[in-house]
């Protein structure tokens, strides 16, 4: 009874009083053509990102070939490589999960699961979800000052992966929480009932469950700083190097070496830059094709962060 | 099968045992719950005979799950919840500094509302409780352990041969099962369930009453119900709560023949609930 007058009163709202057939078709007018603007701008996000892909494949393709990967950076363009750069980044982002990851998983598990609420927590709380939308310029001054003079960890390996490893702690913290927010509380209540510790809890059930969001955060992470160009210049990475960092692994004892992590570096975003800042559209090609190489590493990182997801969401059901 | 008994119909108690005389497991004395400023429940005193079924009745929201709660300190885990009052198991006070949550969880078990297996194997499922604890010293010692609570749970003959399939696959009957097993998996005293059957079928609920009353022989439950005919069917004893008060609490076969108060003859008669 109740329902159905509920129903009339809705009824006679959408029909409000004093609105004619014009009017009414008038509505519908607008709401067609609000759906043709919105179809309209996804297609120019769509057309604008094919035209890009398409004329960095145009440029760099024809420059990707073995010699591209395992030549140092040479002053005639059609010598030059990217070996210096893409070791310098797969180091660099080694360097950055090895601190980043942990940390920000700690972090969060911390802040989620722990800590008290209060108004401490909420400060914590509102400047990590700030600190994502620092730019990324800031990180590098910060570290500039931090590490590469107050530390004096100069600048190295090291440095550009203590740098990027802050820039993306937020960004773990915030995947790590929400993923262990969205575990069930019977899942806790369960394991609780039977006398575990909220350590056990903690480990055995809440953070399983959690995993797949938590890996998504720390490949979206690591992908943003596979990426990131500013903070790396501002903390002195190096445009031209025609040398490979170190050995990790000697022959002598102890056969592992970490002298490496000292070693200046460029990546693979500031040798494209390099590049670019040329004059000559040979070495405007080696850019393209460093784009598309580093492109093609976020996208299989996202990509692999979207088929992770789902296997393990999948083995995962309540 | 969920209608051998007429709702307002008297009713004879399983068993003709009213578990009078039997020794008391649980003394609740003057116990009060607040979440935040809400007051939910109001000096309730009651004795949980042992190896008996208690069952508490009343309408939804009166505070059942939130006593029942109390007698394991579930209640700890939601941080706005704040109890008082003595709650005595065995004559040992729950609330105790010298007494260990930990312990007194694996002492009083625990079954929800809806089924909650963990997503692991069946055998991880019962396993993980007793490995916690350090009950088994050996793989075949576990393996007994399972064995012997999933046959408790009458859930063994399914079970058997898909050890290592995800619980999680079970039917809503089974997995209910599963979890009585993952409570029995630890050797508790008490077991509690909180409405152990409303999400289940007919048949799947017939099963588990016949469960819970082969389980009184070893082990002291209190089960909450807003089912009378499934508290009659099962319990020996029965309580009725109103608006966070116990109202009365007596033999079941009492209970549902000459209710005292007239709030529990409306609620059994079906005038509100
Ligand atoms: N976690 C909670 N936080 C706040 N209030 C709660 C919580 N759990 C239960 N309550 C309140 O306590 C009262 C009793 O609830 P509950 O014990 O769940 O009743 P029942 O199990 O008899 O249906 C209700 O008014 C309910 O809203
Ligand atoms: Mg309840």
């Amino acid at each position: 009874m109740a329902g159905s007058a509920l129903r009339a009163d809705v009824i006679s709202e959408t029909r409000a009083p004093g609105l004619d057939a014009g009017q009414i078709r008038g509505r519908r007018l607008r709401e067609k053509l609000f759906i043709a603007c919105g179809l309209a701008s996804t297609l120019v996000g769509l057309i604008a990102l094919s035209f890009l892909l398409f004329d960095l494949a145009a440029d760099g393709l024809p420059r990707l070939s073995w010699d591209f990967f395992t030549s140092f950076p040479s002053r005639r363009a059609s010598a030059a490589g990217i070996l210096s750069a893409w070791v310098g980044s797969v180091l660099v982002i080694l360097v950055t999960a090895i601190i980043g990851v942990p940390l920000g998983v700690a972090a969060g598990i911390y802040l989620e699961e722990y800590a008290r609420r209060n108004w401490m927590t909420n400060i914590i709380e509102i400047n990590v979800s700030n600190l994502a939308a620092v730019p990324s310029i800031v990180y590098g001054l910060l570290a500039l000052g931090l590490f590469v003079y107050g530390l004096g960890t100069g600048r190295s390996i090291l440095t550009a992966g203590l740098t990027l490893a802050l820039l993306i702690l937020p960004i773990i913290i915030v995947a790590t929480r929400e993923s262990i927010r969205a575990v069930p509380y019977s899942i806790r209540e369960a394991a609780y009932g039977i006398g575990a510790t909220k350590g056990q809890v903690t480990r055995d059930h809440v953070l399983p469950a959690a995993i797949p969001g938590v890996l998504t955060g720390i490949i979206i992470g690591l992908s943003r700083a596979l990426g990131e160009t500013a903070p790396l210049i501002t903390i002195g990475a190096l445009t031209f190097i025609a040398f490979l960092p170190d050995p990790p692994i000697t022959s002598e004892f102890p056969f592992i070496s970490f002298r490496w992590l000292f070693d200046g570096f460029t990546v693979l975003p500031i040798q494209a830059f390099n590049w670019i800042s040329r004059p000559g559209s040979d070495f405007h090609a080696n850019a393209a094709a460093a784009g598309l190489v580093l492109l093609a590493l976020t996208l299989s990182l996202n990509a692999l962060a979207i088929v992770l997801r789902y296997r393990l969401r999948r083995r995962l059901q309540w | 099968m969920n209608q051998r008994v007429e709702v307002a119909a008297p009713v004879v108690a399983a068993g003709s045992d009213d578990a009078r005389g039997r020794p008391i497991k649980i003394v609740n004395r003057d116990v009060n719950v607040w979440y935040g400023d809400k007051r939910a429940l109001h000096d309730v005193s009651i004795d949980i005979p042992d190896r008996a079924v208690t069952a508490f009745i009343g309408p939804s929201g009166c505070g059942k799950s939130t006593f029942l709660r109390c007698m394991n300190r579930m209640n700890d885990t939601i941080p706005s919840a704040r109890v008082t009052g003595t709650i005595e198991i065995d004559g040992q006070d729950i609330h105790d500094r010298s007494l260990d949550v930990v312990q007194l969880r694996a002492r009083v078990g625990m079954v929800f509302q809806k089924p909650n297996p963990f997503a692991k194997s069946i055998y991880e499922n019962v396993a993980y409780g007793p490995r916690i604890h350090g009950l088994a010293r050996s793989k075949a010692e576990l393996d007994a352990i399972v064995e012997q609570s999933l046959k408790r749970a009458a859930l063994w003959d399914e079970a058997k041969d898909r050890l290592s399939q995800p619980g999680t696959g079970l039917s809503g009957g089974q997995q209910q099962r599963l979890c009585i097993a993952r409570a029995i998996a630890v050797d508790p005293e008490v077991i509690l369930m909180d409405e152990p059957a409303s999400a289940l079928d007919p048949i799947a609920t017939a099963r588990i009453e016949d469960l819970i009353d082969e389980l009184r022989q070893n082990y002291t439950i209190v089960i909450v119900t807003h089912n009378m005919q499934q508290a009659a069917r099962v319990s020996q004893r029965t309580a009725f709560f109103h608006l966070g008060k116990l109202v009365e609490e007596a033999s079941t076969e009492r209970m549902f023949t000459a209710p005292r108060d007239k709030r529990t003859q409306d609620y059994i008669t079906g005038r509100f609930g």
